[in-house]
């Protein structure tokens, strides 16, 4: 971890400048330290995004270009302080982001930060939804594959986990649609909710914005009906290739523990099979699950702005992929910044929660 | 340990070389898992280079002699997997999209493999603040949701539109940023490890230069994992680049066949119940990446003792082989 020494340095010289490999460090410590390190996380990505989407040009030349005559494009730019070295317009960034301003749209003119708030709420929905997917069908199964290792369910089993991750999650939604959409005709295929329970939840005094919550709070128990068969097919999409990830995860670290020692001595004491599985080697297979979801988080905020649009539910992706046919750069450049917050955020969650069960992580 | 180098030293090259090998090592269901996968990467493969010998039309072709191609029609004995809105054949779209799909496999592949290779040498073998910044950069680049990083390079290079080799290196160099990581991390802990090791030392006592012992001592011996990781990231490269295409962000449907592009022209064929302009190159993205995934993960499984299986015949041959020594 040459990091900490790093960040210590030029972020808060007290609690970081001890070395982190101290043994017996406390948890405080490591929780600090930790903590620390999504500074230059943070940093780093938003001063990679920003000299990134400024090496191409200006974002108004990017959204009118074409639409303006040349000299009104100076105008606007001017105006806008694009024509100033990137240098001061970096730093000017920054500290607009350090005071939660993300400038506003070019193609629908509102702030940023009310994008996110309005759209956020949508994309958890989404994520929640599809993570319950992915816990119920992975670990059960993962179960079952570690149970009957190199044998015929954990073939069939392994050939669909590798088939979960090679289905693009479009793909998966394409399909979906296709089946209970169009052909069974069993659920909706696209959207949160009808526009009837749309208008009826957005009319709630303070909603969440996510509609299930908002449903059972106004006792809608209709709405709360349309709202969960919406959520079905997006759920199993982006849940399904989670799943896929968690299955072979639980499978592995099972069949470590049903190795262990301790197993043999439950079944020898007559312990059944089935709880040997679901107890004895269960539960510690589990902690590195609490890991991984962390890595997780990454990939399945990709994949919601995938299933976002393959679903046209409105959420951050889906508004992102929007913005990104208009060309709207500030726009892209904030839903951006934002996911990568939240991405390092949920790592450090990760980590402490992994630290808080398993003492040997605190280094 | 001694017995399989012994054995493999006397083997011809052919039945060294890293596929072949495997192929002989494995049984049962591996060998199954193993050559299916070949299989799928073959068909990948043979349609790649083969594209304009099987596909009847050309893959933004909309009429021929006889007139307009009809628009969305299902597949019948001409156009044997239908035809898409615009009137393109949806199995010439298909064969010609896996030639867009290797070009940008190999093109990101090399190139990751090339500059992460290299600044993993570079930064585990010097240390001191390069590596330090590098370690830190390639962590934050790691940590990134691969996708959105992907949609931020191809804005930098191409705007977002492109021609077919514009389109190719744009997605293909996306694809390479967020791979660098992740070769850089494998490489550089190797070094670092090796580093310490009494050749590298003895290397640099004679006067090796920094470079020649970089090139020479630490390169070789530090690669051994990469043949994993590569067909690990030929797969993600192959859904980026289909994601990609799927945002809109991809090659123009004129310029070349791309696969996630046509998906997301069949998304709203899908809710009128035309289920042939998304099944083909939706199964063609699902297999190629299965075969690639098979083959990856059959190799490490062979590679790795502990998770190879062996045949009892071959077992048994082995406990005897090394009973007699």
């Amino acid at each position: 971890m040459t990091i900490t020494s790093q960040t210590g340095e030029t972020h808060s010289p007290a609690p970081a400048r001890k070395p982190a490999k101290q043994k017996g460090g406390g948890f405080l410590r490591y929780l600090i330290t930790r903590f620390l390190l999504i500074i230059p996380t943070v940093f780093i990505l938003i001063t990679v995004v920003f000299f990134l989407m400024r090496v191409t040009g200006d974002p108004i030349t990017a959204a009118m270009g074409g639409r303006l005559t040349p000299d009104q494009l100076a105008i606007r730019i001017h105006e806008a302080g694009y024509d100033r070295p990137v240098l001061i317009q970096y730093i000017e960034y920054l500290g607009q982001v350090f005071t939660g301003n993300l400038g506003r749209t070019m193609s629908d003119n509102r702030a940023v930060t009310e994008v996110l708030v309005t759209y956020g709420a949508a994309t958890l929905e989404l994520a929640v939804n599809a993570v319950l997917v992915a816990l119920l069908v992975g670990i059960p199964l993962g179960l079952v594959a570690a149970k009957f290792r190199d044998r015929y369910p954990d073939a069939v089993l392994r050939i669909l986990a590798i088939l979960s991750y090679a289905t693009p999650v479009f793909f998966a939604g394409l399909l979906l649609k296709l089946i209970f959409g169009v052909w069974l005709d069993w659920l909706p295929i696209s959207g949160r909710a009808d526009w009837q329970t749309e208008l009826a939840l957005t009319g709630l005094q303070n909603p969440s914005g996510i509609y299930w919550l908002d449903a059972l709070r106004s006792g809608n128990l209709n709405a709360f009906g349309d709202v969960a068969a919406h959520a079905v097919l997006p759920a199993l999409a982006l849940g399904l290739l989670t799943g896929g990830v968690f299955l072979r995860l639980v499978r592995t670290n099972a069949i470590g523990t049903l190795g262990r020692e301790y197993v043999e001595a439950g079944r020898s004491r007559g312990v059944s099979e089935f709880r040997l599985v679901t107890k004895h080697a269960y539960r510690p297979a589990l902690i590195p699950i609490i890991t991984v979801m962390g890595l997780q988080i990454a990939m399945l905020l990709g994949g919601a702005v995938l299933t976002e649009t393959t679903f046209e539910w409105a959420g951050l992706g889906f508004k992102l992929a929007e913005y990104l046919t208009a060309r709207d750069f500030v726009a892209v450049q904030g839903i951006v910044v934002v996911l990568a917050i939240i991405v390092a955020v949920t790592n450090f969650i990760v980590d402490v929660l992994a630290a808080l069960i398993d003492p040997r992580v605190r280094y | 340990m001694s017995i399989p180098s012994i054995a493999s030293a006397r083997k011809s090259w052919f039945a060294r070389l890293p596929v072949v090998s495997h192929l002989r090592m494995s049984s049962g269901l591996q060998r199954g898992m193993l050559i299916a996968g070949l299989a799928l990467s073959a068909l990948f493969i043979f349609s790649a280079l083969f594209a304009p010998l099987i596909a009847p039309f050309d893959f933004a072709q909309s009429s021929d002699m006889s007139g307009d191609f009809p628009r969305q029609a299902a597949p019948d004995d001409k156009f044997i997997w239908g035809t898409t809105v615009t009137g393109y054949d949806v199995f010439s779209r298909t064969m010609y999209g896996a030639r867009t799909a290797i070009w940008v496999i190999i093109a990101a592949v090399l190139m990751s493999l090339f500059v992460g290779v290299l600044l993993g040498l570079i930064s585990g073998y010097l240390g001191g603040w390069f590596d330090r910044i590098m370690v830190v950069l390639a962590d934050a680049i790691y940590a990134f949701p691969s996708l959105l990083l992907a949609i931020v390079m191809s804005i930098v290079i191409s705007q977002g539109q492109s021609s077919l080799w514009g389109g190719i290196m744009a997605a293909a160099i996306s694809i390479t940023v967020v791979f660098i990581p992740q070769y850089f991390r494998v490489v550089r802990a190797e070094v670092m490890r090796l580093k310490a090791e009494p050749f590298v030392e003895s290397a640099q006592v004679i006067g090796a230069s920094p470079w020649r012992v970089m090139t020479t001592h630490l390169l070789r011996n530090s690669t051994r994992t990469l043949p994993l990781i590569f067909t690990l990231n030929a797969t993600e490269a192959l859904l980026t680049l289909a994601g990609l295409g799927f945002l809109g962000f991809g090659i123009e449907p004129t310029a070349a066949s791309e696969w996630g592009f046509d998906l997301n022209r069949a998304m709203s064929d899908a809710t009128s119940g035309i289920w042939w302009t998304g099944l083909f190159p939706g199964l063609a993205i699902v297999l190629t990446v299965m075969g690639l995934t098979l083959v990856g993960e059959s190799m490490n499984d062979l590679n790795d003792p502990r998770l190879r299986r062996f045949s009892r015949k071959k077992a048994q041959r082995i406990t005897q082989a090394g009973a007699a020594r």
